[in-house]
This record gives structure tokens, sequence and C-alpha cells, in this order.
């Protein structure tokens, strides 16, 4: 049995890993679209981020050096990433609830790589790890892996009871919204009271960990504890798969869309793509538009739709 | 007549229209419109256009969409439909915006941030049918569902909706319910863009069904490819019209006034909206007068559309777009000038500038420059002498959105502002953070039936708001206020709400150009450039 759990655990994660990375792959080999920043785009230079300026401001902007401001886009990226800073600034009331949400799903992955860590110290550094510094290990990774999974249930909780019950959301809630929702609140839920309520003498975390890198099968996993283990592999499977992989769109809407503003003319590899895009042929059936599959987006822009007409 | 409408409603068969305002549902307005005055009695559609066009998404009509006489023309159009929508998603399509929309489409969490951020859901009261996000999520179904061919797992993920005729047609009119601000998508958490889809219907209808409101394209992209301008002016026409401006500017000023025109190796091609040139000859004037003052070298093209840099494809169509770009470019490159400045336009500045870009290839990609930094550069560095007493009155500015929000175009016009108005206000919000004047996209030059109505009553209505909260404390008629507009579609939208509101005659409030200001303030010119005549 322990082999079958260890697969559907190893499977959840592939699954995660793959799924994440084609969609990110995905998104990245989109043809590169028109211009369609949003300011403030927070890499301006200092003294114009701050009221949301742009290059635009300064005569004869293009006879000046480019200045991308790191420290601007940190400031405001950090908070979001962290903190849903925007979600706090415009829908408080969400915000509590979401909050709580993803920071415990930051501290559930934080759980995740400091037990990795720690299973890999009791195997490479057994005696530093029977000493204080395992001990710390246990301590963080159990106060990160509890709040995690306490703050992530409730958020998920709040989130559902806001679905079911707000009618500004009644239109657009669909069966997904409360699967997903409930899915999160039941694996965590099964892993807590299966890692609670097990045993005394039953593997606790690390030693599961541990039973996962070495792929042990003589580990006695108690029932409960293994089902959430599965609910929770088959959620992180799942999660690339749907909209909760706005993790991985967010980085684009933020970084390849509202905050990108290269112009064309400092880009050799903008100017090379865009030529391009330019050789594509539309089938566009609008009379005007002259698009019967043969003629490029060059001809069709060269192309005045009124010629011959009277003027 | 505040309500829920349900996505589904969108594909009622039945042309009742889904949602209809009364005044009572709008948002308040502040003094003096709070309610002491009666609203303005709100016109019903003509029975006859009821029955002849399709309007069965609310009070108005913009698109005239004829109803199909037979079953077989519904399913043609609904196959016409569908299949623009395939090519929405395909790269050699739309490679244009198909990334935005892509991520639009599959991230969004419907958590409903962006609906309080857009003024036209808000100041209707906030009827369902105008949240940023009624609109997205039926495109969004539709997506799913037809291009994706989503099944039973994705009809649970994403929910679904009936595909049919009275759903394409409503939504048609709903993609021209919004002003293409993209204010709800600064707010939304995860970069989803509802103005994007909004837009990206728009061309769908046009790209591939040929439905497109008549203002925009006909009269408006199509007319300025034929003869060069969307006013019809040819350039014949615009060149006798603009010295009859210079003639008219001396006159007022005392200062000799001359446009150079056609100019080859000027430093700056300057490019109006010619529509300023028809309804505010003032503008393209005061900008003769101040940067002949300056000894900017300079000149206008009378190259096919060159001489208009109004640019309506943005709103709606991409090969229109492109092609007007084109033109303005291709005008410059011949002229060999340095730069291109546009004037008081704020989507002539963002389809030229932004969106532009990256399809103006090699010799093409002349810069371009806003006339707020050309202008901020003139008065602040004072290469001409000002005397801000003449400009001894309350000032408010209005933010374009295509200029501010979506060119980061913010300080330039308030430097100005700061130095020759002593009596300068800000609006609340403003900057980045400002609300559409109501005419955005293509609004403002809507007047199709009751349209004009609804965009006073609901699309302006926020920044209406704006505007009498900033002059709030010297709304009696003996004060007059000076509303700075940079942009010669809000102005039109400006022009025709103050006078609906009758804000002219009741508490003097005008509307101008900023150009119009900085000669107001110019010590060689004579006093009284701006004449507080309602215009």
């Amino acid at each position: 049995m322990n082999a079958l759990l260890y697969g559907i655990i190893y499977a959840g994660v592939l699954v995660f890993l793959a799924a994440s990375a084609a969609r990110a792959i995905h998104y990245a080999r989109l043809p590169a679209h028109l211009r369609w920043e949003l300011y403030p785009v927070p890499h301006e230079a200092a003294n114009r981020a701050e009221h949301g300026g742009s290059y635009f401001e300064t005569l004869d902007w293009w006879t000046r050096p480019n200045e991308y401001n790191l420290r601007g886009e940190l400031r405001v990226m950090i908070p979001e990433m962290l903190f849903l800073k925007a979600l706090r600034e415009f829908n408080r009331s969400l915000w509590y609830r979401s909050f709580l949400f993803h920071f415990g799903l930051y501290l559930l992955a934080g759980t995740v790589f400091l037990l990795l860590a720690a299973a890999l110290g009791t195997m490479m550094a057994p005696v530093l790890m029977a000493a204080s510094a395992g001990r710390a290990m246990h301590i963080l990774y159990t106060a990160t892996g509890a709040c995690g999974a306490t703050m992530t249930i409730l958020g998920a909780a709040g989130l559902l009871h806001r679905r079911l019950t707000d009618p500004n959301l009644k239109n657009y809630t669909v069966p997904g919204d409360l699967f997903n929702l409930a899915f999160f609140i039941a694996a965590l839920g099964l892993l807590g009271v299966g890692y609670l309520w097990r045993v005394p003498g039953t593997p606790g975390v690390l030693a599961l960990t541990r039973g996962l890198l070495t792929f042990d099968t003589t580990l006695q996993v108690p029932a409960v504890l293994a089902a959430g283990l599965v609910l929770l592999a088959l959620l992180a499977g799942y999660i690339p798969l749907t909209h909760m992989s706005h993790f991985i769109a967010k980085y684009f809407t933020y970084h390849s869309i509202r905050w990108d503003d290269l112009p064309a003319a400092r880009s050799a590899e903008i100017q090379r793509r865009f030529a391009a895009y330019l050789t594509y042929r539309p089938t566009w059936a609008a009379r005007h538009m002259g698009a019967d599959g043969t003629k490029t987006w060059a001809e069709i822009a060269a192309t005045n739709p009124t010629a011959g007409a009277a003027k | 007549m505040s309500q829920t409408v349900k996505l589904s409603e969108m594909s009622r068969s039945a042309r009742t229209p889904l949602a209809l305002l009364e005044n009572d549902d709008l948002m308040r307005l502040p003094a003096p419109l709070d309610g002491s005055s009666p609203s303005p009695v709100w016109p019903a559609l003509s029975p006859q256009a009821r029955e002849t066009y399709e309007c069965g998404l609310d009070n108005t009509c913009v698109l005239n969409l004829p109803q199909p006489k037979t079953r077989e023309e519904e399913e043609q159009l609904v196959a016409k439909f569908l299949s623009g929508l395939e090519k929405l998603f395909t790269p050699e399509n739309n490679w244009t915006f198909l990334q935005p929309l892509l991520l639009s489409m599959e991230h969004c969490a419907k958590c409903q941030t962006c609906s309080e951020a857009c003024h036209i859901y808000e100041a209707s009261g906030r009827q369902e049918i105008y949240r940023p996000t009624f609109r997205s999520e039926i495109v969004r179904r539709l997506y799913f569902q037809y291009v994706k061919h989503g099944g039973l797992l994705s009809a649970l993920q994403h929910g679904t909706i009936k595909l049919n005729w009275p759903l394409v047609a409503r939504l048609a009119e709903l993609s021209y319910r919004c002003n293409l601000c993209r204010r709800c998508t600064q707010t939304c958490p995860i970069g989803a863009d509802n103005g994007l889809v909004a837009h990206e219907l728009r061309k769908l209808f046009s790209q591939e069904m040929g439905i497109a409101a008549k203002e925009i394209h006909d009269n408006g992209s199509m007319l300025q490819l034929k003869v060069g301008s969307s006013t019809g002016m040819n350039r014949e026409v615009v060149k006798d019209n603009i010295q009859f401006i210079d003639e008219d500017t001396s006159e007022k000023t005392g200062i000799p006034v001359e446009t150079p025109w056609d100019v080859e190796g000027a430093d700056v091609l300057l490019i109006h909206n010619a529509g300023e040139i028809l309804a505010w000859p003032e503008n393209p004037g005061a900008f003769a007068l101040i940067l002949n003052a300056a000894g900017v070298k300079w000149t206008l093209s009378s190259e096919l559309a060159a001489y208009d840099s109004i640019n309506y494809g943005l709103w709606y169509d991409d090969a229109q777009f492109a092609r007007v770009a084109l033109k303005h470019a291709e005008a410059a490159r011949k002229l060999g000038v340095k730069k291109i400045v546009l004037a008081e336009c704020g989507h002539a500045h963002k389809a030229l500038s932004v969106i532009a870009d990256r399809v103006l290839l090699g010799e093409l990609n002349i810069p371009r420059e806003s006339a707020m930094t050309l202008l901020r550069d003139i008065v602040v560095n004072e290469r001409i002498r000002l005397d801000p007493s003449r400009n001894d009155f309350p000032v408010t500015l209005h933010d374009p959105c295509n200029l501010v929000r979506l060119m980061g175009v913010v300080e330039p016009q308030r430097e100005i502002l700061h130095k020759i108005c002593p009596r300068f206000r800000e609006m609340e919000p403003h900057g980045v953070d400002n609300y559409c004047c109501g005419g955005g996209s293509g609004f403002a030059i809507m007047h199709g039936h009751n349209f004009a109505d609804w965009r006073f009553r609901v699309s302006g209505r926020r920044k209406l708001a704006q505007i009498l909260n900033a002059f709030a404390d010297c709304l009696d008629p003996s004060v007059p206020k000076y509303l700075c507009a940079p942009c010669s579609n809000c102005k039109g939208q400006f022009r025709d709400m103050l006078a609906y509101y009758r804000l002219w005659e009741t508490n003097r409030i005008l509307y101008g150009g900023l150009v119009e200001l900085i000669v107001n303030a110019m010590v060689d010119a004579k006093p009284g450039f701006i004449e507080w005549e309602w215009h």
C-alpha cells in the first residue's frame, strides 16, 4: 500500500510541476502582442513611478538612456505577491479571506521545503540534525505547517461562505468554484485530522518525508492520514489544470502586459518578431479587411479599403 | 429598475430589454444637480427602432443591427460569430492581442473587485449588465464551450451559456457599453483585463461580421482613409480652414500667425485631431501661436489622413488601426521630420505612440511625443512670456484616460497649470486613477437614437460628479470656471454633457483645451483669448 501511496504523491507532484511548466511555456510562446501597458508602471524612474508617469513625460525621450527601476518594481511586486496588495486596496472584505487562504498556502509550500531539507539533513548529517539544528527545524516546520493548514482551511471556508452568500458573486459562481474550495478544505482537513489523531508510534511528517525520499515501504501510515495525503496529491495535480494556476498567469499579466513598455526602437528582438508577425495571413471575413488568406498583415495594412472610391 | 440580470437571460428570445434604467436608479449627483431641479426626462427608443433593430439590451441602441427575417438568417449570423470567435484565438488572425486575451479568458477569479472601479456600473446604480465581468463571463463561457470544445468537466468548471442570435445581438450592443478606459483592469488582483475583452469583441464583430458603430467605421476610419479626415475635410478644405484660423488668431491676439504646411526637414510634425479645426478652431490657432513664439521649427502635413490624428481603429478594428497609423508615420517619413508631436487628442496619443509602436518598423518608427511634454518645456523654461494673473479663475483638469492611465503622461500638463493658473484645483481622484469622461472609445461622437442621453446620464455621470465637486466652492454663476480637457474626444463629451445639464447657463462652467489657457496668459498677446462664451 505504501508504494501506491508514494506513487500517487510523486505523480501529484510531477503533474503539478509538468502542468505548471506546460502552462507557463504555452503563454510564453504566444506571439508578443501590441503594447498594452497600464500605468503606473513601477519600473519607471523613481520620480515618475511615484505619480504613475512614463518616459513619455520626458522631452525627446528617445535620446535619453533607458531607466529600469528594479527597486521600484520590487517594491510593488513583493507586497503584491506576499500580501495581495491590490486586493487589500480595492476589495478589503474579500482580502481578509483571500489573504488567509493564500498566505496559508505559502506557509504550506515553505513547510514542504523545510521538511525536505530536514529529511535530507537526517540522512546526510544525522549528528547535526540530532542536535539543536534538528530541533529548530522541527519547531519551524511544525509551526509553518500548522499555521499554513489552519489559515488555508479558514481562508477557503471564508471564500466558500462568500461564494454561497454574496449576491454579487451568485451570477458568476459555477459548481467548479465551490468544488475547488471544498477540495482544499477536504484535503487539508483530512490530512490534519489524520495527523493529529494518528496512533502513537506511527510515523510523523519527517519520517513520512524521509520515507518518500527513500521509498521506504515499511512505514505504517495510518489510513486517514494516507487518505489526506492522497487528496493533497490529487489537489496538487489538479491546481495547474484550472484557473487556480493564476500564480503562473500573474507573471505574464504583470510583466508581459501591464508593465511591458519597451519601445520597439530599443529592441532588435521585438523588431524581428513583429516583422515575422506581419507576414501572417489572416482570414477575417469582413469585406473591408480584404483578408482572403493569401494577403499578409503587412499587405492588408498597406491597402486602402476605399481605394477607387470617389473622393 | 435595478435588478440582477442572469447571464442566461442574454439568450432570451423575447426582444424586451434586459434592463431599463430610470432616473431613480442612477447614482446621486452633487449640487446643483442633487435633486433640487428635476432631471431631464429620459426619452425612450422609438417603437420603430425597437421593431426594426436589435434593441434587447437596455434603454438604447448603438449598432442598428437589423432584426433577421428568418431562422436561417439568424443561424448564419450565429455561425459567422462563432467563426470570428475562433479566429480571435488564433495567432494568424489575432497575434496582436492573443496573449492578454487568453490570460483574461483563463484566469479571471470572478471576485468582482473590478466592478466598483467601473464608472458605468457605479453610475448606473450598479446594473448587472454593466459589470465589467458580465460581458467577459459570457465570452469566457463561449470560449470554453466553442473554442476549447470543453465537455462536462469544463461545463462544471467554467459554466455554460446558450449561444443563439439574441445572445450575439445583445453581446454586440454590450461591447459598446464600455469606454475601454481599463480602470477595471487597474484593480484586478490577477491582471485580467475586462476592458480588453470588450475591445476584442468589437474587433470580432467588425473584422468578421462587418458590424461596427457607423460613426466610427463608415463615418470614421473609412471616411478618413477616403478623403483624409473623418470630418470630411480634404486637403484643400483643411488648408483653407487653417488659413482662416490663422487670420482669426492673428486678429484676436495681435500677433501675426502663419501655419507652415509640408515643410521638409522640420523638427516637428504636429498632428491635430481635425475635429479641433472645425469645432474648436481656437485650439489649433493657439498651438500655431505658441510654437511660432517659442521658435519651434514645425509643420503640418497635407498628406491623406496625416492632417487628422484620429485613429478610430484603436477602438474596434486592427486593420483599420494599422492603415491609419501607417499613413501618419509615412507622412512624417516623407517630410523627414525629427519627431511627430500629437496635439490635444488622447486616443491619437495612445494609438500612434503606444499601440502602433511595434508595427512601425524601420524608418517608419519616427519618434512620437506628446504635446504636453513639448508645451511643458516651452512654459516651464519660459520660452514665452506668461502672466498667470490673466488666468485668475478656478481651473480644474480632466485626465484623458488614453493620455494618462494608458500612456503615463501625467505631470507635464499639471506643471503647466501650476505655472499659469493660480486657482488650479485637482479633481478627485485624478492622474492614473482618473475617471473617463464618459465619451471614451468613440461614445463622444455617437448620437444615434437616444444614445446621447445614455452617455450623459450613465457613462459621463461619474465625471460630471467629479467636475461639480471640484467646483463645489465656487458654483455661483458670478464666478466663471474652466474645465481643462486636453483631448478632443473628451471635449466633445463635455460640450454636449455640460449643455445637457445647462451648467454653462446656470453655473458658468466652461470647458476648453490647455493651449487656450497658455495663450490667454501670454504677455505679448492681447488679453482675453478665452472669450467666456459657450461654443
